[in-house]
């Protein structure tokens, strides 16, 4: 066994550890604040994950897309709808908590005895273009994924004009259906809400 | 860099691991943020399997890369939209508590 072997089985343990350690810290923690960063952490690790594999360019596309943007928009959206509330209580919390980890350990266990069970198809890795991926990734997209990548950038303009559009506030003075004028500060003035729940 | 030392099915577990942990967070979390962020894990999830298998099994065309791409693109657009829509439920409820979204029950 030499170094570098040693050294990429004790990385993956690390970037594992760290991968399942934070994913369970972002939905188990009690504050959404730090879930938030714990998931930012998830995300890098996942691109340490990536970089094992051989992917500089798709580490690098996580990096930018999910700690750059997805992350920090999920901030935001905390900061703004960061309100202490008591939330009420279930009644059949404890039903409801056992089977739904039934459910996630059924899945699991299926998954698992699916990995060890199935004979994978290994290819040779000599055959491996390695650090060349990035060349054959561009050849991808602009060759046979040509339409995907074009539909791609459609996607992304109607998912910013659609994003825009749900979450920015009235532009006229009044509101539609109350008549009364419309906030347009940027913290939320204390309002009748209109979709008050009626029982 | 030789892949050889890891096995494949260290990679699936972890991403089926990362899944899992997603649809506890997805069914259990009253926070709507946090529903979102177990959509990320599991898409995650996903993108792991699919790069696992693009560099084990198809090391020359991989083409798991492209289409890990492509998902992460797409998952940026749905938590785009994704907090619009929570922005605008936000503010018409003024909560975030999954349970009291309830429009659609009858």
């Amino acid at each position: 066994m030499s170094i570098a072997v040693t050294t990429q089985i004790i990385c993956f343990s690390i970037l594992s550890l760290v991968v399942i350690v934070g994913a369970l810290g972002v939905i188990l923690l009690e504050s959404i604040v730090y879930s938030a960063f714990l998931l930012g952490g998830v995300f890098m690790s996942v691109a340490g994950l990536y970089l094992l594999l051989n992917a500089s360019f798709v580490a690098a596309a996580q990096v930018l897309v999910y700690v750059g943007a997805v992350n920090v928009l999920i901030i935001f959206a905390i900061m703004l709808v960061n309100k202490k509330e008591d939330l009420k209580p279930i009644d059949n919390i404890k039903s409801r908590r056992i089977i739904s980890t039934s459910i996630c350990l059924t899945l699991l266990s299926l998954l698992i005895r699916v990995d060890f069970s199935n004979v994978w198809s290994v290819a040779d890795p000599n055959a491996s273009i390695g650090e060349e991926s990035t060349i054959r990734i561009g050849e991808h997209l602009f060759s046979d994924y040509l339409l995907p990548f074009e539909v791609a950038s459609v996607l992304l303009l109607m998912a910013m004009i659609g994003a825009i559009v749900l979450a920015r506030r009235d532009v006229m003075n009044e509101d539609i259906s109350t008549g009364l004028p419309v906030d347009q500060e940027l913290i939320e003035k204390a309002s009748e809400p209109l979709l008050i729940k009626k029982n | 860099m030789n892949l050889e030392s890891i096995p494949l099915q260290g990679f699936l577990i972890v991403s089926s691991i990362l899944f899992c942990i997603g649809i506890w967070g997805l069914l259990n979390s009253r926070n709507a943020v946090r529903v979102l962020m177990s959509i990320e894990l599991m898409l995650n999830a996903v993108n792991i399997n699919l790069m696992a298998f693009s560099s084990y099994i198809d090391n020359n065309l991989i083409q798991g890369q492209v289409f890990t791409i492509f998902v992460i693109t797409v998952a940026a657009a749905e938590a785009a939209v994704g907090l619009a829509i929570l922005l605008s439920l936000y503010r018409n409820r003024v909560t975030v508590d999954m349970e009291s979204f309830n429009l659609l029950k009858w």
